[in-house]
């Protein structure tokens, strides 16, 4: 584990390549190759030299009543790599992240944390155990400052039990540079987190993830809501928290994004497994078409081509061959 | 132009190049930043009342007037205090006017009917008062139901058996006066005594009111608490979701309003010897009002202790100032209403300058 976190750091100058003043979608293209490369030679070196996963699921499912929202899921997250699961609305992806950050208690199958069959009942459980979640849009308390949203539920105390209070020169400190180690900079900690931006709301708990000790980070849908260029800062920072050696879960819905970082793909597709893969055995082209349908949407296709006015040369085969510039179609959407 | 602008610069530079700065923020300006706190439109509003009853009616003017809006205000306060805690943990709780007289009817009758020191039937009523809390926490943590069905549903049951137990007992609405009870002129000492300040003299609700306030202030911004009851009410899911027990919290902050409402009810006791069993309704009401007015939002995450104070001396103000004025006391209701959609029209504005960006 150690080793591969090690010969990681050396390989993946992307968190150190900012990019400042270029364009953006020229910092995500570079990003792009980068990512690609070091994705390569990880997969290359950890092959052997992998212990266990920190987090496994073995055919884990769950059923609420007479709906079964998942079933006969595997997944496995190593330190130091991104592991991506993809489906569409409904696909089972936020069932999924519950289990695993302790929302909720799956009913079927094997959920397992350093090889030891858990069930979790509360956040807090998972969060002792080094799993911590970053939710797309319940993230933060949006009236609160950011300081005070960085350490919600984790507070630096000072001071013997009746007089105990917060350490609030402390935490405003570590905030400040946590924030700064992620290259986030913000003037004015005491403003309230609402008032930033999406992608600079992201950052902030991802960045507390960190800070944490996480070792397991599971980001749901974090691109989601975000314009270009604040994915591409949010993916910067899964890249970065990946460099320090935590196992990244990436939820997501677009399959240019998770190319950009993922060392492992998984499809999720009416509650079951439809694709899993390592990096090394899936194209961009091929995941795109799991994550859209495959069939259905070539009978799709042909639907709406007859229908008058509807563009089906923009469906995805073509989009495959410009990557970046339908990443940027996608999130514009 | 340049010197229109001039004195804004002075105060905050809106583009200074600060070495580690991005840009994408800027430090907003310190009028900016004190209109952003919660209690601000309250301490408008409380000068503008008082020196309007303070030019109006010249009896209004002396100490012992002062001593009684305190007085007035402090008996609200103590109460609007935890209710604007639990506001700002995401609840209402319609049961805390009559919970007041439940734990007085509770000490009173208890004392009386097994001849025992009223420190005992203090005691049982703190528990029955923390009783009631934790029922109404309880309740909403486990199903998930509106605070206001709840608490409406616990205001229903406790106004009528107030009513019930007490003519059960006495076969009067009011309970016997314990006056000549053992212990009981050492619990008027401590709950409803007098301290001489200057030849006035003041009820000692007013001192126990600051203190409780500056308690409660210290709770709510320099504790892990105070953090806890901020995130619930401004988003339990995320809170939830960071490791915050948010069932803990809003459980404790029920009782702690059921803490309140023993104190208060101790102290009507310990006045007036005996307690009328249909009072206290509606009371909620004001409690709610005092802490709007000092700026807790309706949907929680947003308020100040500080806040509750400003709204309950403004409280006291109106109901002293009207009598002071020699109007009709018909009017303070009136007044009231005024006071409170002004208050929330101004919380209203000022959270939205809060958080613009």
């Amino acid at each position: 584990m150690t080793d591969n976190t090690t010969s990681t750091d050396g390989g993946t100058p992307v968190s150190e390549a900012p990019a400042p003043g270029a364009p953006d979608t020229a910092a995500a293209a570079t990003g792009t190759a980068a990512t690609t490369a070091a994705a390569g030679e990880r997969a290359a070196g950890a092959a052997g030299s992998d212990g266990r996963p920190i987090v496994e699921l073995r055919g884990a499912g769950k059923a609420y009543g007479n709906v079964r929202a998942l079933h006969g899921v595997d997944l496995a997250v190593h330190a130091g790599r991104v592991s991506c699961v993809l489906g569409d609305n409904g696909a089972g992806k936020s069932t999924l992240i519950k289990i695993i950050s302790g929302l909720h208690q799956h009913t079927e199958g094997e959920f397992l944390i350093d090889g030891e069959a858990v069930h979790l009942g509360t956040p807090r459980e998972a969060l002792d155990r080094g799993i911590a979640t970053v939710y797309q849009d319940l993230a933060t308390v949006p009236l609160m400052p950011v300081w005070r949203n960085f350490f919600l539920g984790s507070e630096l105390t000072k001071g013997p039990w009746p007089v105990r209070r917060l350490d609030i020169a402390a935490m405003k400190e570590t905030a400040d540079s946590e924030l700064r180690a992620m290259g986030i900079v913000l003037d004015d900690l005491d403003q309230p987190i609402g008032t930033l931006s999406g992608g600079q709301r992201q950052s902030v708990a991802i960045a507390r993830a960190v800070h944490f000790g996480a070792r397991v980070l599971i980001l749901d849908e974090p691109t989601a809501a975000l314009g270009v260029k604040q994915s591409g800062v949010v993916l910067k920072y899964i890249a970065a928290a990946r460099d320090r050696g935590l196992g990244v879960i990436f939820i997501t819905h677009n399959p240019h994004h998770a190319y950009m970082v993922g060392d492992h793909f998984s499809v999720l597709r009416l509650g079951t497994m439809e694709l899993s893969a390592a990096r090394a055995d899936v194209t961009l082209e091929e995941l795109t078409n799991h994550m859209a349908g495959g069939a259905e949407l070539a009978a799709l296709k042909h639907e709406l081509a007859q229908v008058r006015g509807v563009d089906v040369e923009g469906l995805p085969e073509a989009a495959d061959v410009q990557a970046p510039l339908a990443a940027s179609k996608e999130t514009s959407r | 132009m340049t010197q229109a602008t001039a004195p804004a610069a002075s105060s905050s530079p809106p583009a200074s190049p600060a070495a580690p700065k991005d840009g994408r923020t800027s430090q907003r300006s310190l009028a900016r930043r004190l209109a952003a706190r919660p209690e601000i439109g309250a301490l408008i509003a409380a000068v503008v009342v008082y020196v309007f009853f303070f030019a109006v009616a010249s009896p209004f003017r002396e100490a012992s007037s002062l001593a009684n809006v305190l007085y007035e205000a402090s008996v609200m306060g103590i109460m609007a205090l935890p209710v604007a805690l639990l506001m700002i943990g995401g609840e209402f709780d319609l049961s805390a006017g009559v919970a007041v007289t439940t734990s007085a009817l509770t000490a009173s009758i208890f004392s009386f009917q097994l001849s025992m020191n009223v420190w005992t039937g203090v005691l049982v009523a703190l528990v029955v008062a923390l009783a009631v809390g934790a029922f109404n926490g309880y309740m909403l943590v486990r199903t998930g139901l509106p605070s206001f069905l709840i608490t409406l549903g616990s205001f229903l049951i406790l106004q009528g058996a107030n009513l019930a137990v007490t003519k059960w007992y006495t076969g009067n609405v009011a309970t016997d006066s314990i006056s000549d009870m053992d212990g009981f002129d050492q619990a008027r000492k401590v709950f409803a005594s007098e301290i001489s300040i200057g030849g006035v003299d003041v009820k000692i609700t007013v001192f126990y009111w600051l203190v409780l306030a500056a308690l409660a202030t210290w709770l709510l911004l320099r504790t892990k608490f105070g953090n806890w009851i901020f995130a619930t009410g401004g988003n339990q899911e995320s809170a939830r979701a960071v490791g915050v027990p948010v069932t803990f919290t809003k459980i404790t902050l029920f009782m702690t309003v059921g803490a309140g409402a023993w104190f208060v009810g101790m102290h009507i006791l310990f006045s007036f010897n005996t307690v009328q069993s249909g009072e206290g309704v509606g009371n909620e009401f004001l409690y709610i009002i005092a802490a709007v007015i000092g700026g807790c939002l309706l949907t929680g995450g947003y308020g100040s202790a500080v806040g509750a104070v400003i709204g309950a001396f403004i409280f006291g103000m109106v109901s002293q100032g009207i009598v002071y004025a020699n109007w009709n006391p018909d009017w303070f209701k009136a007044f009231l209403g005024v006071m409170l959609l002004l208050a929330a029209l101004v919380n209203l504005w000022v959270r939205r300058q809060a958080t613009r960006r």
